[in-house]
């Protein structure tokens, strides 16, 4: 059988498809949730930052025509963290420095309600810093305080650090856990077509139904044609087979009734030469006829050997069966036939197909095989399920043995005996299909004894 | 013996019946499935020939359906189908033996004999002629009190003679009745056959005369 | 380069040699390859059983035990931050006040209590309240006073009793004293209070724990208020004279704390040195016997205890200080 062409695996890509995609959302939702954390820590310092610079301002007043600000404890005292962030302040008057530290740049408008943020670089340390300013208004002057307070970033950054990794362990988390359900879905996506693939293995060669069970609908047009395909084989099938006996019928019913007149015919006439004429007449009509049974018998079996259907047999009750066909016509030419070999031979194969084998080898030793004599039929299981078949006629050509069983082919003893040739060619190709061989042999006696052996 | 024949050719099956009828049997012949069972319905056969294709059906459905009605007349099947596949289904729904068209009419008594000898009990098939009682389904004979055991050649020989007792049987003749047409038969295997059947008949009132040139003739004395 | 290191020693030594110590001893000098140059506000002979037993466990270094006032130290921190490798005093606003503007080294080797270190930089060794300590005999035959408000009815019943003869920290000289005073001026409006009364009987004002304790044994005060319990424990054991009262209605105690100068040359000596610190003032070595006061146990638990946090930068500010300046003076100094 030919296999298909592979390019790639439906599995391995979407999987890939999957697996990446989750990747790439891990890493997003990793910047996503770092990016988020990162605005709300440093919203939370800020918020921090601005309570206390407005703490410090709320406690600014003109004493005696000069600024006071009486810093609370609480101002420096809430910005308290856990990584001990250093603080800086500077504390001006309309642009002047009056206290703090004045390394500090005031950063804002001269006046105004909003809060002004941003990074410095204070003593070679990076710190978050707000600009905030109030306007005093003393007995006869307007003035303005400015503060600027500075934090540096160690606790945040610890924080950001702690978020940074929880961020992405849930990233890995999320990344393990959408890895997993790709593998899931692959599984569960492929497991359809491995279903199907299943169900159309597991079928018998003569089994042609339609699919019936459910499929999802992206497989339904597979199933679709491959019914198709089923119903087409099966009708071409059937046609055949229809066409086989069709065939056989339209032929062998005219030839009967020919043979019948003739030999009706026969009894009838005198006449030496008319009589002859007859018997001819019946001889070819045997003799075609044989040739057309032979020749789609071997259609039949070249068919169903491709297709081989095995069933639990027992090989001795098939030729016990087979031999109480045959006795009639063996008895005709007063010849015995013997079974022998073990009780039971079970085996695994096609009943309609042994049988035909074995009736053409028990045919041909009936037709070599002397009036009166014995033909034995031995059955056994060992070594391996073997029927052996022996007459008491002439035996095979020495020289001739090994071409036998080819189509068409007849022994050289049997230009009187009609038969078309197909016989042995039949039998070892159903010994063949069923993994066996066939083996011609003389007897010591000088009987022909041929034995087909099948697989253990 | 009573055979009904089913069979829509009508050569094919006035052949059958000139010959079953020539070895003195009695046979109906019906061509389609409804006159068969009516035929089956009136009268009692001791066997029936049933073609498989028939103009109103298959021949298998009525023997379905006459196994159904639990009538065991035994039932040959004639069948131009390949052996191969037909087989199995003709004798799995109960048929007793099948023949492949074209038969060698030898063959098809041959089953009928052996049929019929399977079923045996029901019909009386004994030729008596002076004191010899011969069986021919049965294969038995009976020379005064003794019986006599006959091969199958000897039998097929001594039932020509009995059906026709005084008839002159040429040698050519008798082979050909007695052998299959593939083979040449000397005239001395007929001579060897008539002088096995002359030796059986010992001791009883029939034996077989040789007519120089002519053949031979069943007498019987007295 | 040991030759070089040695010359600059001496040049540097001499320099700060130059300065105008309260006390100055050299420990361990003869075996010591490196010497470790500590400025302290802690008298020697409270500090000295902690370096003698870090030099008996470290022989190759020498330890200079400079000791001098807590401003004192930090200005000499803030003019010359690689003249010293160690800093310890008693004013946690102004070490960590140091600490915050860079000058403290990192030490990830020393394992602390995190309510006891900040930054990993500065280091709490001892728990010290703040304690009144009288003379008995002021007030025999009175009631003894056990809270600030008691010290304030006692010394409005007998003004005469104590005019001249009570004595405060002047925290206008003094870091730990002004470190006392602000952290009392949070704690209640009774601080200031106390300060009109002592104010009103002309307060004599130190510099030191050292010198009101030396003038309560004489007698020339009978109260001195914000007193170093610990010095004053030292000298009660000898003088019978004195009692140790640590206010109970609102404790004020401080811890003392060391650091280590970003410029030092001997960062791992300094910080085995911190080590060795923390560890003897733990109480886990049982042997180890210290003058000093242990930490103690975590802060607030009993005692109200200063906490390590940039809050106490509050009243370093300029303006801050001046303003509490101003009212501290206005209440304690009375024309």
């Amino acid at each position: 059988m030919d296999n298909p062409t592979v390019s790639g695996s439906l599995r391995y890509r979407l999987g890939l498809t999957l697996i990446g995609g989750a990747a790439v959302l891990a890493v997003l939702l990793f910047f996503a949730v770092r990016s988020y954390a990162v605005q709300v820590a440093q919203q939370g310092q800020d918020n921090i930052l601005v309570a206390s610079v407005t703490s410090m301002l709320d406690a600014a007043a003109i004493r005696d025509n000069a600024v006071e600000v009486d810093i609370p404890y609480a101002a420096f005292s809430m910005l308290t963290t856990p990584a001990d962030d250093r603080v800086f302040y500077a504390i001006f008057q309309d642009g002047t420095f009056l206290s703090g530290y004045r390394d500090l740049g005031y950063l804002g408008p001269d006046a105004g309600l909003e809060n002004i943020f941003g990074f410095a670089n204070v003593r070679g340390v990076l710190v978050r810093q707000v600009s905030a300013s109030r306007t005093l208004i003393g007995a006869n002057k307007r003035t303005e305080v400015q503060i600027v307070l500075a934090q540096t970033q160690d606790a945040l950054s610890a924080t950001l650090d702690q978020i940074s990794r929880n961020a992405a362990l849930l990233g890995v988390g999320f990344f393990a856990l959408a890895a997993a359900l790709s593998v899931w879905a692959t599984a569960a996506t492929m497991g359809q077509l491995d279903r199907l693939t299943t169900s159309v293995t597991r079928r018998g060669p003569q089994d042609l139904r339609p699919f019936k069970n459910s499929v999802p609908q992206e497989m339904a047009p597979l199933v679709q044609s491959l019914n198709s395909l089923m119903a087409r084989l099966d009708q071409s099938l059937s046609q055949s087979e229809d066409f086989i006996a069709e065939a056989a019928h339209r032929v062998r019913t005219p030839l009967a009734t020919v043979r019948s007149y003739a030999e009706a015919t026969l009894q009838r006439v005198d006449k030496e030469e008319n009589r002859e004429a007859m018997r001819s007449m019946v001889k070819a009509i045997d003799e075609s006829s044989r040739a057309a049974g032979q020749l789609l018998d071997h259609a039949m079996i070249t068919f169903r050997a491709d297709h081989l259907e095995r069933e639990d047999i027992n090989l001795v009750e098939l030729v016990r069966d087979l031999v109480l066909r045959m006795t009639p016509i063996a008895e005709m030419k007063d010849l015995s036939l013997s079974v022998q070999g073990d009780g039971s031979v079970p085996y695994a194969g096609d009943a309609i197909l042994l049988q035909n084998a074995v009736r053409n080898l028990v045919d041909n030793a009936m037709k070599y095989g002397p009036a009166e004599s014995l033909i034995d039929i031995t059955v056994r299981a060992e070594p391996h399920p073997h029927i052996m078949v022996i007459d008491r006629g002439p035996g095979f050509p020495s020289h001739e043995i090994s071409t036998l069983t080819l189509r068409f082919k007849r022994g050289q003893n049997a230009e009187n005996t009609i038969g078309s040739g197909l016989g042995l060619t039949i039998a070892k190709d159903v010994a063949f299909a069923h993994g066996g061989g066939i083996k011609l042999e003389n007897t010591l006696k000088g009987g022909a004894c041929v034995t087909l052996s099948l697989s253990s | 013996m009573k055979f009904l024949l089913v069979e829509d050719n009508h050569d094919l099956a006035n052949a059958i019946t000139s010959r079953m009828r020539l070895d003195g049997h009695v046979i109906d012949h019906a061509d389609k499935i409804s006159d068969a069972s009516a035929f089956v319905a009136t009268g009692e056969y001791d066997l029936i020939l049933l073609d498989i294709m028939l103009p109103d059906g298959d021949g298998r459905a009525f023997l379905k359906q006459h196994r159904a009605s639990d009538l065991d007349t035994p039932v040959i099947i004639l069948t131009a189908r390949s052996q191969v596949s037909d087989r199995i289904g003709s004798l799995d729904l109960g048929a007793d033996d099948y023949v492949t068209k074209p038969f060698d009419h030898e063959e098809l008594a041959a089953r009928c004999r052996a049929v019929l000898r399977r079923k045996s009990g029901n019909a009386q098939t004994t030729i008596v002629l002076g004191d010899v009682v011969f069986d021919p389904v049965a294969g038995h004979l009976m020379v005064g009190h003794e019986a006599v055991t006959l091969r199958n050649r000897e039998l097929r020989l001594l039932e020509l003679f009995m059906n026709a007792p005084g008839q002159v049987f040429s040698k050519q003749k008798l082979a050909d009745r007695l052998f299959s047409y593939d083979v040449d038969v000397s005239e001395n295997a007929i001579e060897v056959y008539v002088g096995r059947l002359r030796k059986h008949l010992e001791g009883s009132d029939l034996r077989i005369t040789t007519l120089r040139g002519l053949g031979y003739r069943l007498d019987r004395d007295g | 380069m040991r030759y070089l290191i040695t010359v600059f020693l001496i040049v540097f030594g001499q320099v700060v040699v130059a300065q105008d110590w309260e006390d100055h001893q050299i420990f361990n000098a003869e075996n010591a390859t490196t010497s470790l140059r500590i400025v302290s506000s802690t008298d020697t002979d409270l500090f000295a059983p902690l370096i003698e037993a870090f030099v008996a466990k470290h022989p190759d270094v020498g330890v200079d035990y400079f000791v001098t006032g807590t401003a004192e130290i930090d200005r000499l921190f803030r003019d010359k931050p690689k003249a010293f490798d160690i800093a310890i005093s008693s004013a946690m606003d102004l070490q960590l006040k140091l600490t915050n503007d860079g000058f403290a080294l990192r030490l990830n080797g020393v394992l602390h209590p995190e309510w006891a270190q900040w930054r990993q930089s500065l280091f709490a060794f001892t728990s010290e309240p703040a304690a009144i300590v009288i003379n008995k005999a002021a007030f025999s035959g009175y009631p003894i006073p056990r809270t600030r408000q008691e010290l304030i009815q006692a010394l409005r019943a007998r003004p005469e009793a104590f005019r001249n003869r009570v004595g405060t920290y002047d925290v206008r000289k003094s870091g730990l004293g002004y470190l006392f005073a602000t952290q009392d001026a949070r704690a209640s409006e009774t601080f200031w209070r106390l300060m009109e009364v002592m104010g009103s009987l002309n307060v004599r004002l130190y510099c030191c724990s050292g010198e009101m304790i030396d003038d309560l044994i004489t007698g020339r005060i009978s109260v001195a208020y914000n007193v170093l319990e610990s010095y004053a424990a030292v000298r009660a054991e000898s003088q019978n004279a004195l009692e140790i009262i640590l206010p109970s209605d609102f404790p004020t105690t401080m811890m003392r704390t060391a650091l280590v100068s970003r410029d030092t040359l001997v960062p791992q000596q300094a910080e085995r040195f911190i080590q060795h610190l923390v560890h003897q003032q733990s109480g886990a070595d049982k042997a180890a016997s210290s003058p000093l006061p242990l930490l103690g146990g975590e802060a607030g638990v009993d005692r109200a205890t200063i906490a390590l946090e940039p809050a106490l930068m509050t009243f370093l500010d300029a303006l801050k200080r001046a303003k509490f300046l101003s009212e501290w003076t206005s209440a304690l100094i009375q024309d």
